[in-house]
């Protein structure tokens, strides 16, 4: 067997590099002439912008006025708001039909325990019942239970929706043809671009929120759906048409239950999206979590906003063990015999606590709604701590903050806007070329030249550099730790729990802090986006290292390789495709935060898209939505492609 | 549930009086936006209050401030109480341009938008308020993005203060560096109160800041009309901006065009709302000092200044 580095040495295609080292000279050339081209090669000409915004602008008129779509989406946005009016009842009280809430929070707690527990016994329950008692206690239930109305609605929807999709697109491979680019221009389409055609559509409220929750969701659930029916064995068909099963309930019978896996996955999923959505949301009327969580940071409560962020992570945690519990879970098989009462006895239990919880909750008003006035708060020692740590670090971060300023973001930024536009699109023709060939040259080319026409040229480059930097400190942080935690299994699980609570905690609390380490300018932005942009390194790093087939790394170690030799010889080298990965996220990632870092102040793309929110102006938001997606995609094929044919390499 | 049945029996008798009180209301929920500052979302809830107590249905719906002005136009929300000359005005007079919106009244108060220090940095700079001490203090003001000049953290850009403009035009020592939310300059606020670094930034009134950090305005040569298009007029006679804000911007309250037909009660009632400056700083800090919920810090105004607000129900 020999070991991968061996096959390290096999060049990949000679004519790739050749014309891709052509490029890049050129590429070169283009820089150090700078002065002496014409204008027209610096900036994009008058004559290459096209008025995108103006088109979209037209076109969305023309589906509003003269197709009379609003009050399509007018009545569809009506029958979603009374569901949500249901569930808001039901939960928080809202005075609708069917007017029986709110339920106490007791009997929710209860419940949630019970499903915990019927899923995957005490832990889960402890989980699902401690969210909910927590979130009582701490008196925020009024305001957990109108996110969830909303999540509740929203859910069901985007699942169905995305099992219908998936579906058709299982059945069409022309519909799938149609709809993998869409989704993937979905996918990486910044949040505030969704935002703007629904506040035009819909308007404001719970049911804006709602929808612009669904059309967030759905992707991974089309993407599951679509994977889930194409792995369905044939021999599974076979015997079910053997059977003499009509299409329809070879579908439901058949092909659904057997990929109930992936369909639970993105079902997760979902879900995860969701609460990811719940302060975004805000901006456009979902009530709840998010909007206190807005509200509590303009007034600068960190404590009090970071208690909310807890409740996010957790009610995040808790919908995320439970749904993966129930993806795994196994049908219960009984002795031949039992009861009714022992086979259904965790229902007993649950209507028998219910019921007295329901009673209490007549008698002790604390039982049914924790008053604002009777809750805990941790707030004080939070803010405490927060306040401490500024003072103790502030010599630190003034010097920080002086030195990046002078010595790397200025001169990087300006090296950036320096750039000729030609010379950069060359340049990542090169890439393109050394990756993939002529038909890669030709993607980055297509991406980043649209990004010219759309005349957002500058800013663009901005968001660029303030994304390179942030990938680049996120990996030199990244790594050595994910390195570090994959040597120890529960290192690693602490490591992985860690990532999944800095990745769920709202981006827009680790905004303040940032602010009062580092003041308004470009580092609060860097150190914000690597907070974010680092969690997949580390994820990605440790799963693809402990991912490593343990015979290899015997093999090395068998043949007298020291530590160091098998780390850099025999798992980086295999773990590579996965990391890879990684990077790949981190990049989309942080292209998130960066239009999220504009409530820092920012000249970048995201900047712009605060204010075509603010003045609803859809042409304009999805334009810069648009760039901010190409640079993702373009990342994205240049990663993948290099992944691939890395994995061919090691054959993996 | 036993305040829920109160509840349900007090919404019974106020559904039975309701029709006799207001005819003509429709009995749809009048939708109240809410924004992401206190004093604003208690003054929501003081009217809205004020109108359930008169039998209207009431909701509220939290929405971005400028974004608000197009849900008002097409009738997605019904009103907007605290439209800031300043800071919405451009948004509130586009909306109107459109059409579907309009100026109901306004509250008797004057709100003012300006350069703004706390009182650490008056210590540090004596000669403050006056602008041109405030210029002759400048390296007190310089960061590292600033280089050498003083740095004024300055509103979002969508909020078109032109304070580079003004620089420019009174030839300030000093460089604008624009916060891309309130909350921004809240934190540099409160990061530079621990260290009492000095520090200038744009603040307006009223505003909870005030309780929070005592300050002072920025004194700029006063504010004449046209200082902003005509050259002639201001300090100097060859500059635009070469003056401060105007120091009494109007508070406006607006509404959808179909609010007078839908509910002529609600409408009567809210054209009669006007606070003053007192009365919204106190209901900002019932919020921000005292801790309470908004809902509740409206309930508790509402209870102690029934004089106010009652006439407005006749």
């Amino acid at each position: 067997m020999t070991l991968p580095s061996a096959t390290r040495q096999a060049p990949p295609q000679p004519n790739y590099t050749r014309v891709a080292l052509i490029l890049l000279t050129l590429a070169c050339g283009l820089g150090l002439l700078k002065s002496a081209l014409p204008s027209g090669f610096v900036r994009p000409p008058e004559w290459l912008i096209l008025p995108f915004a103006d088109w979209i602008n037209g076109f969305f008129k023309f589906l509003r006025e003269d197709l009379g779509l609003l009050t399509l989406t007018r009545a569809f946005a009506d029958a979603l708001q009374w569901l949500l009016d249901v569930t808001a009842n039901l939960l928080y009280g809202k005075a609708r039909w069917p007017r029986i809430g709110p339920i106490p929070w007791t009997v929710i707690a209860i419940s949630a325990a019970a499903i915990g527990y019927a899923l995957k016994g005490w832990r889960l329950a402890a989980l699902c019942g401690g969210t909910f008692v927590w979130i009582a206690l701490m008196g925020q239930w009024k305001w957990a239970m109108e996110t969830l109305s909303v999540i509740v609605v929203a859910t069901p929807f985007s699942v169905g929706l995305g099992l219908a999709l998936g579906i058709l697109a299982w059945r069409s491979p022309r519909f799938e043809q149609v709809l993998n680019p869409v989704l993937n221009i979905a996918q990486s389409l910044p949040h505030f671009a969704y935002m703007i055609p629904v506040v035009v559509f819909i308007g404001v409220g719970p049911k804006a929120g709602a929808i612009v929750t669904i059309i967030f969701s759905v992707p991974p659930m089309i993407r599951m759906t679509l994977l889930g029916m194409k792995k369905v064995p044939p021999e599974v068909i076979e015997s079910g048409k053997m059977s003499g099963a009509t299409p329809w309930q070879l579908l439901r019978a058949v092909r659904l239950p057997t990929a109930r896996t992936e369909l639970l996955i993105g079902v997760n999923q979902v879900i995860m999206q969701c609460l990811a959505m719940v302060v975004l949301a805000s901006f456009i009327g979902m009530p709840g979590l998010g909007q206190k969580l807005l509200q509590l940071l303009q007034a600068l409560k960190i404590g009090l906003s970071v208690e909310i962020g807890l409740t996010i992570v957790l009610l995040a945690i808790m919908l995320d063990r439970a749904s993966k519990a129930w993806a795994v879970r196994q049908p219960e098989h009984h002795a031949p015999g039992s009861s009714w009462v022992w086979r259904h006895r965790v229902l007993v239990i649950w209507a028998v606590l219910v019921t007295v919880a329901f009673g209490l909750a007549q008698v002790v008003p604390y039982l049914h709604i924790v008053q604002r006035s009777q809750a805990f708060s941790i707030a004080g020692p939070i803010d405490a701590l927060m306040d401490q740590f500024i003072r103790m670090i502030a010599p630190v971060t003034a010097w920080l903050r002086w030195f990046l300023i002078v010595w790397v973001l200025v001169p990087l930024r300006d090296a950036f806007l320096w750039m000729p536009f030609t010379a950069v699109l060359t340049l990542l023709a090169a890439a393109g070329w050394a990756v993939g060939g002529v038909r890669s040259a030709l993607i980055c080319l297509g991406f980043f030249g649209a990004i010219a026409m759309s005349g957002w040229w500058d800013r663009a480059m901005i968001t660029v550099y303030m994304v390179c930097i942030s990938v680049i400190l996120a990996a030199l942080i990244g790594f050595p730790l994910g390195i570090w935690a994959a040597r120890r299994a529960a290192r690693a699980q602490r490591l992985l729990l860690l990532c999944d609570t800095a990745q769920t905690f709202p981006s827009f609390i680790y905004l303040i802090p940032v602010i009062m380490l580092f003041g308004v300018n470009d580092v609060a932005v860097v150190a914000a986006v690597v907070v974010f942009a680092a969690v997949p390194l580390v994820r990605y790093t440790i799963e693809g290292l402990r991912g490593v087939p343990s015979e290899l790394v015997e093999a090395a170690d068998m043949s007298g390789a020291t530590a160091r030799q098998v780390l850099w010889h025999v798992r980086l080298p295999m773990a590579l495709p996965t990391i890879m990965v990684g990077l790949n996220q981190s990049v989309m990632f942080s292209l998130f935060m960066v239009i999220i870092a504009a409530f820092i102040g920012t000249q970048d793309l995201g900047q712009e898209m605060q204010r075509a929110l603010s003045s609803s102006d859809v042409g304009k938001g999805l334009v810069l939505g648009f760039a901010v997606a190409f640079m993702g995609l373009m990342v994205d094929h240049l990663l993948m492609q290099w992944s691939a044919a890395r994995k061919k390499a090691l054959g993996l | 549930m036993k305040h829920n049945l109160t509840r349900l029996v007090s919404a019974a008798a106020l559904a039975t009086c309701a029709p006799m009180a207001w005819a003509a209301d429709s009995t749809d929920p009048i939708i109240i936006p809410t924004h992401n500052w206190s004093s604003q979302i208690v003054m929501s809830n003081a009217v809205g209050q004020i109108l359930e107590s008169v039998g209207h249905s009431v909701e509220y719906v939290s929405t971005d401030s400028q974004a608000v002005y197009e849900s008002v136009r097409l009738g997605d929300v019904s009103l907007e109480l605290e439209v800031w000359e300043g800071a919405f005005g451009a948004s509130f007079r586009a909306a109107v341009e459109k059409g579907g919106i309009h100026d109901v009244t306004s509250h008797n108060a004057v709100t003012r938008e300006d350069w703004w220090y706390p009182m650490w940095s008056k210590e540090a700079c004596p000669g403050l308020p006056d602008w041109k001490a405030l210029n002759d203090c400048a390296a007190l003001f310089a960061t590292p993005e600033t280089g050498s000049k003083g740095r004024f953290l300055g509103g979002p850009v969508d909020w078109l203060k032109h304070d580079a403009e003004k620089v420019e035009a009174l030839g300030m020592n000093f460089q604008v560096v624009n916060a891309g939310s309130a909350a921004a300059i809240w934190a540099e606020l409160g990061a530079a109160e621990k260290t009492k670094t000095p520090i200038v930034v744009f603040n307006w009134t009223p505003n909870f800041a005030e309780a929070v950090w005592p300050g002072e305005f920025v004194e700029f040569p006063t504010w004449e009309d046209g200082c902003d298009k005509n050259p002639a007029v201001g300090l100097y006679p060859d500059k635009v901006y070469d003056c401060g804000n105007p120091a009494n911007g109007y508070l406006k309250i607006a509404a959808w065009d179909g609010m007078k037909d839908k509910w002529p009660g609600a409408y009567a009632l809210l054209s009669k709302v006007s606070f003053t400056n007192p009365q919204i700083a106190e209901m900002a800090k019932l919020v921000d000092i005292d801790g309470m919920e908004p809902e509740d810090a409206a309930a508790a105004w509402l209870a102690a200044n029934e004089s106010i607000w009652k006439p407005w129900t006749n």
